[in-house]
């Protein structure tokens, strides 16, 4: 008899390494907060505790920092109430929410009506329509490395060059242009991009394709679609392929730029240069207009991302909770419009230590307003 | 178990057996076994098969871990094909010998499998190039040349890569290896580029997430499995032979160049098949040390790219709609095939073998 063993323990070990890799790696784990020159953490209000004891929500990892902030601040205010998230991807959430097995989805984009999805989430809270509430905002950083250049700006234009591979060298007369008086090696660019599915894929697509300026030709979605360049897996991998090159360049949430203490590049979008950071995107998302209707916030992200405002760093991924306007039973109801109430109020506070941006004054109005309309 | 090989040579136990029964009709222990297994009918008392409660339960709980066993892998192979079909029948492109990959409904499926079929191929036989003759070499020395007291704790050693997680493998290359191996890359792709195999490729030297480190890796992995049969197959060279190469006059390399090489190629072979199936699927290990790419694979160790294995588990976390993971089923299925038939194989060699059962 020749030994099986080796092999079945081999089986064993591969199943374990398939459950692993079930596991989403868009762990936005928190960071330091030392450049957190936010807008101060907004005011606490009334809120009204009750209802459901335990909410279950569902979706997108890009979230899951935050939520997780929220949760504790819900807990400590109103206490022994619940929420339980996974974070298993915007496309999961949507799904679970339509379903009516979650009570709050969470997503990268809002519900898309050429899916039906507007549809379903309609007969899910019985007859009435579902609002997206851009509740977690994060700014993405454009993280590079390069050794000896400790400051590198770039414009929608240049970046939608690189990242479709119109420029292949950092010392590039259309990079020096943006970097006057900077002296920029000749070295080739490395572009690292995220080789799985994300929605930070996305977003930065997207951005590309509303600042560039016809520069970036390509399609947006969630494939990185740019023709060159690396895919590492996750925001994590992708970190790591940075600072493991040299003249290499990639888009990753700023939590990541942060702990892996990466440079950012600036952006300049026709006013000045902005610093990758909390400052800059709460200005940005200041002047996000929303284009959904009544208290249904959908963002009119491609108006952010091609905005010039000035002191504004609009490269921001914005991320929705997905909820009922109506529909819910009278508890749940109530357990939801408390989490969210914590979530926009208290639950701000700890949000710049985990990469996000709290929410600015104004902004938060409009989701307190939407809150207190769901019934 | 020089003894059982002995025994079981025909010929000679015929000979014991008859001369012992005819000069000594008192030694009880044979004669009662011998007489109802050589003749059916004695008169006296007919064997009677006793059968107990536990024959029966025992013999229904293998039977049927043995039909659910094949029913299982019939079942996975009836799922992947009801999964992969209607995607399959949406493809725009020609999905076996297609190279690009999109799987995404919107805009219509169009994915072809050519590409990572040649990546996953080539990693692995990358992989198992270099980690057959190691395995030979570890394997020969644990049988042949290590002292028993060395032998057996070294074994144990080589048996334990096997339980390392696959995902401590790929930490391991990802952070370790990768930048370790920058010099030696950029040093092939320097001065040997002339050579497709180490021509420049689509991922970048100095971050070091080519194939080149991957199948690396894969090699380790490959070791103990290759190892542990092989050893097991060297183990069982005939002493008869060894000691007569032996009084021949032959060396201690003569002796295994002539008696257990021979004996246990086939062996050694399907060992490394076995490896090969074991390389083909890994998953976790080289998604985290490859770099995914844009372009075709340019059969160079230098390139990027995406195994079958590690592209299905890339996008298993966005599955939502279900056309789209139809096209990763149908991936899957390829090779789900692939690994059967380099299983298949391997266990053809050995079935050719009875020496080694």
């Amino acid at each position: 008899m020749i030994s099986k063993r080796p092999v079945s323990v081999l089986g064993l070990v591969a199943a374990g390494a398939l459950a692993l890799t079930a596991c989403g790696s868009d762990n936005n784990t928190p960071a330091g907060g030392n450049n957190s020159a936010a807008p101060a953490p907004t005011a606490t209000t009334q809120v009204e505790c009750g209802g459901k004891k335990d909410l279950v929500a569902e979706g997108s990892s890009a979230q899951k920092g935050a939520i997780e902030a929220f949760v504790a601040a819900y807990g400590a205010k109103c206490s022994g109430q619940q929420l339980a998230y996974t974070p298993s991807g915007s496309g999961a959430g949507v799904k679970q929410f339509t379903g009516g097995i979650v009570d709050i989805g969470g997503s990268d984009s809002p519900l898309n009506k050429d899916k039906g999805e507007v549809e379903k989430a309609a007969e899910r809270c019985k007859g009435n329509p579902a609002w997206n509430l851009p509740l977690v905002f994060g700014p993405v950083g454009i993280a590079y490395k390069l050794d000896g250049v400790t400051s590198v700006t770039l414009t929608g234009e240049v970046a939608a060059k690189i990242f479709s591979g119109a420029v292949t060298k950092w010392n590039d007369p259309a990079i020096a242009a943006v970097n006057t008086g900077a002296t920029l090696p000749d070295k080739a660019i490395t572009v690292i991009y995220r080789g799985d599915e994300s929605g930070t894929t996305d977003n930065f697509q997207k951005y590309l394709k509303a600042a560039g300026k016809g520069a970036w030709t390509k399609d947006a979605g969630k494939k990185f679609n740019g023709g060159v360049g690396q895919g590492a897996q996750g925001s994590a991998g992708v970190a790591d392929a940075i600072s493991a090159g040299d003249g290499t360049i990639g888009y990753i949430e700023w939590s990541y730029v942060q702990d892996k203490k990466l440079s950012a590049a600036k952006l300049d979008s026709g006013s000045g240069a902005v610093e990758l950071g909390a400052q800059g995107a709460a200005a940005a998302i200041k002047s996000a207009k929303v284009k959904g209707e009544g208290h249904d916030l959908v963002l009119d992200l491609d108006a952010l991302y091609a905005s010039n405002t000035a002191g504004a760093y609009p490269l921001v991924l914005a991320t929705y909770e997905i909820v009922c306007s109506k529909g819910y039973d009278a508890d749940t109801a109530k357990a939801v419009k408390a989490f969210l109430n914590v979530a926009a109020t208290d639950g701000q506070s700890a949000l710049a230590d985990a990469g996000y941006v709290p929410l600015p004054d104004e902004f938060q109005a409009k989701l307190l307003d939407a809150i207190k309309a769901i019934a | 178990m020089s003894d059982s090989d002995t025994v079981g040579r025909p010929g000679a136990p015929g000979l014991a057996r008859g001369a012992r029964g005819g000069a000594a009709p008192d030694t009880a222990p044979e004669a009662p076994i011998s007489t109802p297994q050589g003749s059916g009918g004695t008169p006296a008392q007919p064997p009677k098969v006793i059968t107990r409660p536990g024959d029966k339960i025992f013999k229904a709980l293998t039977v049927g871990s043995g039909v659910f066993v094949v029913a299982m892998i019939a079942l996975i192979g009836v799922f992947l094909l009801i999964q992969a079909i209607p995607s399959l029948a949406d493809n725009q492109a020609n999905f076996l010998f297609g190279r690009d990959w999109d799987a995404d409904p919107e805009g219509g499926l169009a994915f072809g499998v050519l590409d990572l079929l040649l990546v996953t191929v080539f990693s692995s036989v990358f992989a198992l190039i270099i980690a057959m003759p190691v395995s030979l070499g570890i394997a020969l020395f644990l049988t042949q040349y290590a002292p028993r007291r060395l032998a057996r704790p070294f074994a144990y050693l080589v048996d334990l890569l096997a339980a390392v997680p696959s995902i401590i493998y790929g930490l391991w290359g990802a952070y370790v290896l990768a930048p370790a191996l920058a010099p030696v890359s950029t040093w092939l792709n320097e001065n040997l580029g002339f050579i497709p195999l180490f021509a420049t490729g689509t991922s970048n030297l100095a971050i070091g997430q080519t194939i080149f480190t991957a199948g690396i890796v894969l090699a380790v992995m490959l070791l103990p499995i290759i190892t542990a049969i092989s050893r097991e197959v060297f183990d069982r060279t005939p002493p008869m032979q060894v000691e007569g190469a032996l009084a021949l006059g032959a060396t201690k390399w003569e002796v295994v160049r002539t008696t257990v090489l021979p004996f246990g190629r086939a062996g050694y072979i399907s060992a490394s098949m076995l490896g090969l199936g074991r390389a083909l699927g890994e998953t976790i290990a080289v998604l985290i040390i490859l770099s995914s790419t844009t372009s075709h694979f340019g059969f160079s160790l230098f390139d990027g790219g995406d195994t079958i294995a590690s592209k299905i588990a890339r996008a298993a976390q966005e599955f939502n709609d279900p056309r789209g993971a139809g096209a990763y089923i149908a991936a899957g299925l390829v090779l789900f095939v692939l690994t059967f038939v380099v299983n298949a194989f391997a266990r053809s060699i050995i079935a050719g073998h009875k020496e080694y059962e």
